[in-house]
């Protein structure tokens, strides 16, 4: 429902919220059976096994026979566990003519999420620390217009993009993607570390201009080596948004550079063939896998992420 | 900055910021303002498959309102949109007020109401297309066991397909709106807390009349949170029903894209992008307004 990118604007905007979030306070309560916990506890089971019910449905049904996907209900556990469709849907499922499966959309996904989240991260920590540390006339006016473009709606600046990147004929390739998110990637990162720079003892960048610090020995000298965790807050959002993403991987690529997300999409909603429903889901899993692994190992600060603006300075 | 010979000028002082901040001035007003202006420029073309300059004045805008395509999409859109704000915040706010009671496992409720937002549209689309297969998911079991006349398809029902894109929607974005409001809740002082279980005040009373005008700011951001993603959502349809049966789940973001790169129709698809910016801007001013209009530096 909602991106990064707002969150963050409309965050920073908005109301500072205490994001740390580092669990409940107060003393343990004691583990007892009243009414009231058996209320809270029975409400947030039931929920919590709606949320994971399809997630359960997605491994069960990659995990069945077609034949037994058409004869049993979708939420018994596979009478006979095979592996086939998720071989199938990562080498030989169908897109149109090719049919090499989901791998290459994999590859190509790596290949776009990679350097965009390398090229979006540096411009937008160097830019963030230039705003917050060495601020020029002008700087932020055209900050504020970065942080309301924010909320535009893509498909407004879809199309000259697309008349710019052909102008510089990288429409179509993996180049042109990359410059589109490190482009959108912007708004959100670019405010994230300068209110993480901003919110640093103001001393220590004066101690080192005493010193006789430049611009850039300052910044990897004494910024960088500080602002670990904010990097690392900053690589879960890249990595899930651009892997997540669908609209810029369908406008700005052609069928041979798709992401995996349009990947999927053409395999799973294709007219021609049977459908192999098997085969879909292990696609599905496939694809969200990525994003789940990021998101598990993440933790906590994954949350700090989606709500990045919150750390403010 | 100060080993230049002679007294540089204004230009080339604190040079290195200027130089790192160039993509971010490129992107401001190339992209976003250049961008925007033009696309509302063309709009009032009749660019075909390729733009250019033949001003038709609002030709694209009264074609767009007579499209029965683009007032479906606007439906909904607003059907959509006002229920997704409802259930998402009423659930949100009900799921963190469970988790705000010092429960155990807190952590483990949190990684499982949030998951589903780590995951694209697309992958949240195929999963609840899947679901609601009328063959094989929720209604053939409910039948299987007994219930024979059991209808839940949404997805191949014209009038309430929009409800079967709400429920997974709902599904993938309010964990979310639940972590923004279990912050808001720790936000509030323990004292009030107090201070309502020494007056007798009834918990729900706390919540209704206390808490909740306390995190009005909360509220605020979320709802703009949501309400911007709202306007975009467009992979979710294309993933679960690709705007059908028929026309029935069409939104303005899909139909922006299908005029702009399939029927190749620019000046549609600019007109349409068009009004989606408006919505926005209707949006967004008010409570841009609300929360720096008081203040001096927002």
């Amino acid at each position: 429902m909602a991106d990064p990118a707002t969150i963050a604007a409309a965050v920073a905007g908005g109301a500072a919220l205490p994001l740390d979030s580092s669990g409940p306070r107060g003393e343990r309560p004691k583990p007892y059976f009243s009414g009231r916990n058996i209320m809270i506890y029975g409400t947030l089971i039931v929920v919590a096994v709606y949320y994971l019910i399809p997630l359960y449905v997605m491994v069960v049904t990659s995990l069945k026979g077609m034949p037994e996907i058409r004869l049993g209900n979708i939420f018994s556990p596979p009478m006979e566990i095979t592996f086939e469709p998720w071989v199938k849907a990562w080498s030989t499922a169908c897109t149109g003519l090719n049919c090499d499966g989901l791998s290459r959309g994999f590859w190509n996904s790596v290949l776009i999420t990679v350097p965009s989240v390398v090229a979006s991260i540096a411009i937008a920590s160097v830019n963030g620390y230039a705003l917050a540390n060495w601020k020029f006339k002008g700087a932020d006016i055209f900050f504020t217009i970065l942080i309301i473009g924010a909320f535009i709606p893509y498909q407004v600046m879809i199309y000259p993009i697309v008349i710019i990147l052909r102008e510089i004929g990288l429409y179509g390739t993996l180049y042109g993607l990359i410059i589109v998110h490190s482009i959108f990637g912007m708004p959100i990162l670019t405010l994230l570390f300068r209110n993480y720079f901003t919110s640093m003892p103001q001393e220590l960048f004066k101690a080192a201009r005493v010193d006789g610090a430049g611009f850039w020995q300052i910044f990897l000298r004494i910024m960088l080596p500080m602002s670990l965790p904010i990097f690392v807050v900053a690589i879960i959002l890249q990595v899930t948004g651009i892997w997540n993403d669908f609209l810029f991987g369908v406008v700005y690529t052609r069928p041979d550079t798709y992401p995996m997300t349009v990947q999927l999409n053409n395999i799973v909603n294709s007219v021609q063939g049977v459908k192999e429903y098997n085969v879909n889901m292990a696609a599905t899993i496939l694809t969200g896998l990525v994003p789940l692994i990021v998101y598990f190992a993440s933790g906590k600060l994954f949350v700090r992420g989606i709500a990045a603006g919150a750390v403010k300075g | 900055m100060t080993d230049f010979p002679r007294r540089p000028s204004q230009l080339f002082r604190n040079i290195s910021a200027k130089i790192v901040s160039i993509p971010m001035i490129l992107t401001a007003l190339v992209v976003f303002v250049g961008g925007t202006v033009w696309t509302v420029f063309y709009s009032f073309t009749n660019s075909k498959l390729l733009p250019r300059l033949s001003f038709v004045g609002f030709e694209q805008y009264e074609r767009l309102w007579a499209a029965p395509r683009w007032i479906i999409a606007v439906e909904n859109l607003a059907i959509f949109g006002i229920l997704s704000l409802i259930f998402s915040l009423v659930i949100g706010f009900l799921l963190a007020a469970l988790m705000d009671q010092k429960i155990r496992f807190e952590d483990t409720f949190r990684t499982i109401f949030l998951y589903p937002f780590a995951l694209s549209f697309i992958v949240t689309g195929l999963v609840w297309q899947w679901l609601l297969n009328p063959e094989f998911g929720v209604q053939a079991v409910v039948r299987s066991l007994g219930w024979s006349s059991f209808t839940f398809d949404p997805l191949y029902d014209q009038r309430i397909v929009i409800y079967g894109i709400l429920i997974a929607a709902l599904w993938q974005g309010t964990g979310l709106v639940m972590c923004l409001m279990l912050a808001g809740l720790r936000g509030i002082d323990e004292d009030i807390w107090k201070a309502s279980r020494v007056d007798g005040i009834p918990v729900w009373k706390t919540y209704l009349f206390i808490v909740i005008p306390m995190m009005r700011p909360v509220f605020i951001t979320t709802l703009v949170i949501i309400a911007a993603g709202i306007v975009k959502v467009y992979d979710l349809v294309v993933a679960q029903t690709s705007g059908g049966p028929g026309i029935a789940s069409e939104v303005p973001a899909k139909y922006v894209y299908d005029y702009m790169f399939q029927a190749q129709n620019l000046g549609q698809g600019f007109a349409a992008s068009t009004m989606m910016l408006i919505l926005v801007v209707i949006i967004v001013i008010p409570w841009a307004y609300l929360e720096f209009g008081g203040r001096k530096n927002g």
